[in-house]
């Protein structure tokens, strides 16, 4: 992706910085890493300077592979939240990945900066059980109601239903 | 009332048949296959090719289907067309209880023969766990050509009346057995790109 | 954003069970703050301003308001969306859609595929554009794989090309549900007349009329057959005139107009809040289309209008996808001209199977194939957001990569999903008929916004 407007770039010693965060990339691409403390802060920065358009709120479950590479000075935690925003003037896209911890999976909801993160935020709460504080409507949204369990998690089973072969004729009953 | 009662019982072919009433059988099932008209139950991507049946190219308007109904009350033949979630698993019997007799279930694509690629927690593994299917049509999704194929095969079914009658004996949908098959020892799993 | 509601107050109602879960409370019993907050946050007014704007005219002498279900089995073809909808006489006050009717898991089931099946997956979420999916999933894969700038020319046009003509197709498809939605019931054979044209020249090059899983990661999976430019030639001859012919029986046709003029409107500040793109962000007047303000592929190459509308209703939204089928006809007309000779998929022994004649003769290419058909190929850690323009908006594809043959996490960002959301604010105050035409203008396709 194009970093047209490079950001400051601080003496080399020091981690690279943008909105007063951590900042790395990914393939090409810019991905900032607040705390849970500094997230709506920075969130309300990207969009005072121009990112006004949230593009995709997500969250992975890293149970099952807490040794991802992270910028140094972040604590890994289970659950992370993705959030994709895109800057309409600049043409410029942006990621921010905050960390959740398992403990307590609750964060801040970004419904009153960009109401159209109602939904994504309440797949998330569904899918993965993170809890967004004064969301409207933090319901489940593509399961059933009183669905329990949170399926995008890595410790709720894919449901698979093993096929079951069997070359044994003789055994088995065949209805004429 | 004998004649009622005996139709009542046994359907048409309860009727101690002359030539009157075996015809009048025939006009009845004749009838009924070839004006029988499908409740939309379009889901998913089978919808579109169920769309594309009732189009010109395919059209199924010369089998006297094009007429989709959206009311299940006015509806002869629901053709599930896609895959069937949890959540959508209870619409679905209530739309096919509040279909009138006789209906029949066409259960089109392989999701909702049985699941398809999905084989996981969100959907039902197979229309037949919920309702009495009578005709499955494979693909994913089943070119027209499948779907006309299986519902002619419905029309044929119909047209001989078989289905009424079995369904009277048996109260399930076409001859539907479900045997279980002994495992061996150890199940083998069959898992899709396996580490 | 200045509206400080007091937040205890919405909290505590909501989690008392103001919502049944998925149902809806009249209005009468939410709190005149819960009503702005919904009104307001989208307006980013004032709360004075959006006081004044945020109440409809409801006839005080009658203080009932019905609530009413819609779907989600319904006839319009849109697919298992449900409605609720509470109405004042025929007036739409408050929608809600609810969604999840046709949740398949599809991220789950994602997370056990390898990159070369995810195609597979992947394609049937937006069933209506199949290869914009598998496009944007390919492209993600090959980001983290590190060849996105490796991929053969041939492989690139072909790509450009099928995503093209799956773009008139979808549109032919919106013309033809619009229309019957909206009354024209003829419209539907019509549209369908040509998209089965389209339909057939993507069986002959994929071999599959939808969910063609032919845009993989590499490339693609096979090359043109011979005889395919005279195919698209004659597409791009017959539908022309028929699109003419739509004109004449829709855009000019004064029914028409008044049924879609002025329904279903959505502001600039509305769409961009909400995160709509696509036709309906167009309609507003943004010009923001990703093949030209973040081009990918060839995009940045071929010359084309963005089509923008200026009253952001629906029938802006049904001119701009009318005029988009015309810009990709220009499209394909310059992708004819460019296709290159060459590879159809990168030469890689990492990624790409080899060649099925091979497979005979070599002993190694047997075990090269088996092993990626099986095993599947590793692709490096990390993580990658890449987006495409399709018919509904902006498709992106998040995918977390561990180091393993299978995504660790694959999202996909569905641009109906998103859009979806504004259906409340282009529904209030409008008739409960011009329900209908509002969804059928917005385009939604539920296998993806319920994944």
């Amino acid at each position: 992706m194009s970093d047209a407007a490079t950001p400051e770039v601080v003496a080399p010693e020091a981690p690279a910085t943008l909105y007063g965060v951590l900042l790395s990339h990914s393939r090409g691409q810019r991905v900032l890493h607040p705390t849970r403390e500094q997230y709506v802060a920075t969130v309300r920065a990207l969009l005072a300077d121009t990112f006004v358009m949230c593009a995709d709120l997500t969250a992975v479950d890293y149970l099952t592979f807490p040794g991802r590479t992270l910028p140094d000075g972040i604590v890994a935690e289970r659950f992370e939240l993705v959030v994709n925003l895109l800057s309409i003037e600049r043409r410029e896209r942006i990621r921010v990945r905050v960390q959740v911890p398992e403990a307590d999976p609750s964060i801040a909801t970004l419904f009153d900066m960009y109401p159209g993160t109602e939904a994504m935020e309440r797949e998330v709460y569904d899918m993965f059980g993170i809890t967004f504080t004064d969301h409207p409507d933090l319901t489940r949204i593509l399961m059933p109601e009183d669905w329990e369990g949170h399926p995008l998690r890595k410790d709720y089973d894919q449901g698979r239903i093993p096929v079951q072969f069997s070359t044994d004729f003789a055994a088995k009953d065949v209805a004429k | 009332m004998g004649i009622v009662g005996d139709i009542q019982d046994d359907g048409f072919g309860g009727i101690p048949h002359n030539a009157i009433t075996a015809k009048l059988e025939d006009l009845v099932t004749w009838a009924r296959s070839r004006s029988s008209w499908p409740a939309s139950f379009g889901l998913a991507c089978c919808a579109i090719e169920m769309m594309a049946t009732g189009g010109a190219h395919y059209d199924i308007s010369r089998f006297g289907m094009e007429v989709f109904r959206a009311s299940p009350r006015q509806a002869d033949i629901m053709i599930v067309a896609g895959r069937v979630s949890q959540k959508m698993a209870p619409v679905l019997r209530q739309v096919y209880d509040q279909m009138m007799e006789p209906k029949w279930v066409i259960s089109m694509g392989v999701c909702a023969s049985s699941g398809g690629m999905f084989n996981n927690y969100a959907i039902v593994q197979g229309v037949d766990q919920i309702v009495p299917v009578d005709v499955y049509a494979p693909g994913c999704p089943p070119t027209p050509e499948t779907l006309i194929h299986a519902i002619e095969t419905l029309h044929q079914k119909i047209e001989d009346g078989e289905l009424l009658k079995r369904r009277q004996a048996t109260g399930a949908g076409a001859n539907l057995h479900v045997t279980e098959i002994p495992r061996g020892a150890e199940p083998v799993p069959v898992i899709l790109g396996s580490r | 954003m200045t509206i400080e509601p007091d937040v205890h107050d919405i909290v505590a109602t909501i989690r008392e069970g103001n919502e049944a879960e998925q149902g809806l409370k009249p209005r009468s019993e939410l709190t005149a703050r819960e009503l702005l907050r919904e009104v307001g946050a989208v307006l980013r007014m004032s709360e004075a301003e959006a006081a004044k704007l945020g109440d409809l005219p409801v006839d005080p002498s009658e203080d009932q308001t019905m609530i009413i279900n819609m779907g989600p089995q319904h006839p319009s073809t849109h697919g298992v969306l449900r409605l609720m909808l509470e109405l004042q006489g025929e007036t739409v006050l408050r929608c809600k859609p609810i969604i999840g009717y046709l949740h398949t898991g599809m991220e789950k089931t994602g997370e056990n595929l390898t990159y070369m099946q995810g195609g597979t997956n992947v394609t049937r979420m937006d069933y209506l554009s199949p290869l914009n999916n598998e496009l944007v999933f390919s492209m993600a894969t090959e980001q983290l794989l590190g060849i996105t700038d490796e991929i053969p020319e041939r492989a690139v046009w072909m790509r450009m090309l099928l995503s093209e003509l799956n773009r008139m197709s979808s549109h032919l498809l919106f013309m033809a549900t619009n229309g019957m939605d909206l009354g024209a019931v003829g419209m539907m054979i019509y549209g369908w007349r040509e998209r089965e044209q389209v339909l057939r020249f993507f069986q002959k090059v994929t071999g599959l009329r939808m969910n063609h899983n032919f845009i993989r990661p590499g490339g693609v999976a096979a090359d043109l057959p011979a005889g395919w430019r005279d195919d698209v030639l004659h597409l791009l001859e017959m539908i022309p005139p028929r699109l003419e012919e739509y004109d004449i029986l829709m855009t000019g046709q004064p029914i028409w107009r008044d049924r879609l003029q002025g329904v279903g409107v959505i502001t600039q500040e509305e769409a961009m809040a909400l995160g709509a793109t696509g036709p309906i962000l167009r309609s507003t007047g943004i010009a923001w289309d990703l093949r030209r303000d973040q081009p990918y592929l060839h995009y940045d190459q071929m010359e084309f209008d963005v089509i923008v509308g200026s009253y952001g209703d629906a029938f802006d939204r049904y001119a701009i996808r009318l005029n988009e089928i015309r810009e990709s006809i220009r499209i394909v007309h310059q992708i004819l001209d460019a296709m290159p000779s060459g590879d159809y998929r990168i030469q890689n022994k990492k990624v790409t199977p080899p060649p099925r004649a091979r497979i005979d003769e070599s002993m190694e290419a047997l075990i090269h194939h088996f092993k990626i058909f099986t095993e599947g190929f590793k692709v490096p850690e990390g993580e990658v957001y890449v987006a495409i323009e399709s018919p509904r908006g902006e498709i992106g594809c998040y995918i977390a990569s561990d180091g393993s043959a299978t995504p660790y996490r694959m999202h996909v960002r569905a641009p109906s999903f998103v859009n979806i959301q504004c259906l409340p604010h282009m529904m209030r105050g409008g008739l409960v008929a011009d329900a209908v035409a509002v969804i059928s203008s917005v385009d939604p396709v539920l296998g993806e916004v319920d994944r």
